[in-house]
């Protein structure tokens, strides 16, 4: 087998935090803001994502010595296709409350740039269980990133949490927070708090 | 207004839903295209054009395949219808217009995953617009998107000479502009009645 570098904790983890497709690389945005209405939505959103990284990772993978260069942009595309219609019917069959919440955006995975991106930077270069791992590294930190998001909508926007209400009665829900506003606000706010993580952390190695 | 009129769908897709702010789509473009206003402004003109001529296509071919029961197939045809149309406009654009298409550069190949070309296809289709209902929203969506991306590199450039905490700079800021751009588009809601 073709692998140059044996797999490594780090092949899984790298997606988690230290490269997370939302917080660092600023990718696939558009699924982030729209669909993290509520914590559930979130959640479902990051395990489809995530079964199609999987799944197209391994796929591109077995196929990288097959498909030539020319066109494979193009295929990579129809391989991520066919499992985003694979995901968009099994979720239409297990929850059809989810499936009319999330709408056309369980099929606009195919354009996530993320999944695109994976398959060219690493699938392609890479052995299938190590693209595979990777690819659940990343999934997990964007269903990650997707819960962040969710949670803190849906608890100042709804006053719940899976639909499940946890803030008093008195608690007046922030409606802004669940609508499209709040979702830019959110992101903003997470993104300035690890900014500020990674400000201190510098300085604080400075001075040691 | 009649909701199902060309006007109403106009100016549903153009300002009420517009596809940036309220819809979320073709966020990625937004965010990275935004700086200047010149290559914001060539950006949302091919992103409108290249609506129209995918919105007609996917018209098409969505008829063809409800015809003959594949509608499972629908996602990967019109990926694929959309890649090329991408790449058909490229060519044209190259020939007949040199300027134009040096101007463009790489924003055009790049359109190909531009989630909001993808998303039109979709919500037409999930709508069952007409001809003429598709063309009026893929026109008002492509207005839309080029709006949204003028407003935003318009405040950018003014933003460049604020003083900010560093925290703050780069796309936590962008983000918040687009929180407040979304804002005040939610003042459009109601308009088409």
């Amino acid at each position: 087998m073709s692998q140059p570098e044996a797999i490594t904790l780090q092949t899984f983890t790298q997606g988690l935090w230290k490269e997370n497709p939302v917080f660092v690389m600023m990718l696939g945005l558009c699924p982030v803001l729209a669909v993290t209405n509520t914590a559930m939505n979130s959640l479902a959103m990051g395990v489809a994502t995530t079964f199609v990284l999987v799944c197209s990772g391994f796929l591109v993978s077995l196929l990288r010595h097959v498909i030539p260069k020319q066109v494979r942009i193009a295929s990579y595309i129809i391989i991520i296709a066919t499992f985003v219609t694979m995901a968009d019917y099994l979720i239409q069959a297990i929850s059809l409350e989810v499936y009319q919440a999330l709408g056309a955006f369980i099929q606009l995975i195919v354009v996530n740039c993320i999944i695109l991106g994976r398959a060219e930077a690493y699938a392609s270069k890479n052995g299938p269980l190590k693209a595979v791992i990777n690819g659940a590294g990343m999934g997990i930190g964007f269903t990650f990133a997707l819960l962040c998001l969710g949670v803190v909508r849906e608890v100042l926007g709804s006053g719940s949490l899976f639909g499940v209400q946890v803030m008093p009665d008195a608690f007046q829900p922030w409606s802004i927070f669940v609508l499209p506003p709040g979702a830019f606000f959110v992101l903003a706010f997470w993104l300035m708090l690890f900014a500020w993580f990674a400000e201190r952390k510098r300085k604080g190695a400075q001075t040691a | 207004m009649n909701p199902g009129s060309a006007t109403a769908i106009f100016l549903d897709a153009f300002l009420i839903n517009n596809f940036v702010l309220a819809m979320f789509l073709g966020i990625c473009p937004f965010l990275g295209v935004s700086g200047k206003v010149k290559t914001a402004g060539n950006m949302g003109m091919a992103v409108t054009f290249v609506m129209i001529v995918s919105s007609l296509c996917a018209f098409g071919i969505n008829k063809l395949l409800v015809r003959y029961d594949l509608e499972f197939l629908r996602l990967i045809c019109f990926i694929a219808v959309i890649a090329s149309a991408v790449q058909l406009v490229e060519m044209t654009i190259k020939k007949f217009s040199p300027a134009l298409f040096r101007a463009l550069g790489i924003f055009l190949p790049l359109i190909t995953t531009n989630c909001a070309i993808l998303g039109l296809a979709l919500f037409q289709t999930a709508r069952e617009y007409s001809l003429v209902q598709s063309i009026a929203f893929s026109l008002g969506a492509g207005a839309g998107f080029s709006l949204a991306l003028l407003l935003m590199a318009g405040l950018r450039e003014k933003l460049d000479l604020a003083d900010l905490p560093g925290v703050a700079r780069g796309a936590a800021l962008t983000l918040i502009l687009a929180g407040i751009l979304s804002l005040a588009f939610m003042g459009f809601a109601g308009l088409g009645g």
